[in-house]
């Protein structure tokens, strides 16, 4: 083992996954990509959510691959902050209306 | 900033440059053995369509990822002999088009008779134009009209439409210049709807990565020029920078060199490879000198031919007949989806 749990050079062994299992593999990278292309959103749009979503699952792999991304896609440094921002006040915001429940509680056993 | 050359930088040395690209592998691909497995060594031209002419290295702007090492401080500058032997090479052959290069080339005293001089020679003149040059003095600031009158096609520098991004890749008060020489430009009809006078952009990154699909980045920066500034332009060639001089520099210095030639290297195309800019063209020094490119030219990799390594020697033939000269550096011009002086070739 090394001696932290992430190393910068093993995303660029993401396709190596297939070693241990090749089919599923596969089929998941067959489906990334055709995720990010150009659809209904364009490639560009999908990466700044990429960015985002890298953020809410703070997978050092994806904030580096996608800052990489939305870069060469001529995001801007303001575009990438808003992005992460989008998921900053989702997931505070999932927080915080978990606190209606906390309210309702509070309500139900208090005189 | 300075030029290496200014400085004492011991990479302004074109051998210091080649031999660090040799050396520093450590498990990169190389690139001549990518050709070979491609198929397209010993790289041969395919035609000669273009003559690109760099006429010096004298520029009002100090880039940080300029490949030429041009600055202020640099002094070399084509001589009036040198551009008389560069039209003779015109009038007795064929270019589809004459592309004019530094540093800033309007910083050369000869430059506005040489273009006069082309366009007597009905070729199609096209000048790279770092646009703050027609904001830096009085002087200049008739450039607009001056290619408007010679039909001069413009391809102008312009990495990014925010200022924090440009700036910080060539010089502060760039942005701001830049948007007022394109409006300039525009006002006498440059990249307008209807106008035959061409501008064109150049867009490379601020930094250790790669430049994106060009269509969509040509779209974004037309929306954003337009609705910030009223900007029109044509088109936007996306250039992928080079590991030499300055930006190679910068690579080693900020501690990006392997990752950057990783990903290039990684990202060999064969098909970009079959489309290389210097399959169609020669590149002219300041001193008259011939290379493959302007990136060879910088390198000090000239013509791999034993009778010919001069403008005043040029033979259309035996240039048509030669090896490219290539070396790792060349992974900047077959990444991806391939880049050039036009920007991608695929
Ligand atoms: S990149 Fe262009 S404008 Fe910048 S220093 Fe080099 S020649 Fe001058
Ligand atoms: S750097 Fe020059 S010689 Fe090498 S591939 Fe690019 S254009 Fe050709």
């Amino acid at each position: 083992m090394e001696k932290t749990y992430y190393d910068p050079a093993d995303l660029k062994k993401f396709g190596d996954v297939s070693e241990f299992g090749p089919e599923l593999a596969k089929k998941f990278f067959d489906y990334y990509g055709e995720v990010f292309k150009d659809g209904a959103l364009t490639a560009r749009e999908k990466s700044l959510i990429a960015l985002a979503v890298a953020h809410t699952v703070q997978c050092p792999y994806c904030i580096d691959a996608y800052t990489t991304d939305t870069l060469e896609r001529g995001c801007s440094e303001e575009q990438m902050m808003e992005a992460v921002h989008v998921a900053v006040a989702i997931r505070g915001g999932s927080s915080l209306v978990h606190s209606v429940q906390m309210m309702n509680k509070v309500k139900e056993v208090s005189m | 900033m300075p030029s290496l050359k200014h400085t004492g930088n011991k990479l302004f040395d074109p051998q210091v440059q080649l031999k660090y690209l040799e050396t520093h592998i450590n498990g990169l691909n190389v690139f001549d053995q990518d050709l070979t497995a491609s198929g397209l060594s010993p790289l041969k031209p395919r035609s000669l369509d273009v003559l690109q002419i760099n006429v010096g290295k004298v520029c009002n702007q100090s880039c940080h990822h300029c490949h030429v090492d041009a600055a202020p401080d640099r002094k070399e500058s084509m001589t009036t002999e040198t551009f008389q032997q560069c039209l003779d090479v015109v009038r007795k052959n064929k270019f589809s088009m004459v592309d004019i290069t530094g540093g800033a080339p309007e910083l050369n005293p000869n430059f506005r008779w040489f273009v006069s001089e082309l366009k007597k020679l009905k070729v199609n003149i096209l000048v790279r134009c770092n646009l703050t040059i027609i904001n830096s003095h009085k002087r200049f600031s008739d450039l607009p009209e001056f290619y408007a009158e010679n039909n001069v096609e413009v391809i102008a520098s312009m990495p990014y439409f925010t200022k924090n991004r440009t700036d910080s890749q060539r010089g502060d008060g760039v942005f701001e210049s830049s948007i007022h020489a394109l409006q300039m430009l525009n006002a006498v009809g440059y990249g307008m709807e209807g106008s035959d006078l061409r501008l064109n952009l150049v867009y490379n990154p601020s930094g250790a990565f790669l430049p994106g699909d060009q269509l969509a980045l040509e779209q974004q920066f037309k929306k954003e020029l337009f609705d910030r500034f009223s900007i029109n332009f044509n088109n936007l060639y996306c250039i992928t920078n080079l590991p030499i001089s300055r930006f190679l520099n910068y690579l080693i210095t900020s501690g990006n060199y392997q990752n950057y030639m990783e990903k290039l290297s990684s990202s060999f195309n064969p098909v970009a490879a079959q489309n290389v800019m210097c399959r169609e063209m020669i590149s002219v020094g300041w001193d008259g000198s011939l290379y493959d490119c302007d990136f060879n030219q910088m390198l000090e990799l000239g013509v791999d031919l034993e009778s010919i390594s001069h403008i005043s020697e040029y033979d259309h033939t035996a240039l048509i007949g030669r090896n490219i000269r290539t070396n790792q550096h060349c992974y900047g011009c077959t990444a991806g989806t391939g880049s050039s002086c036009g920007g991608s070739v695929v």
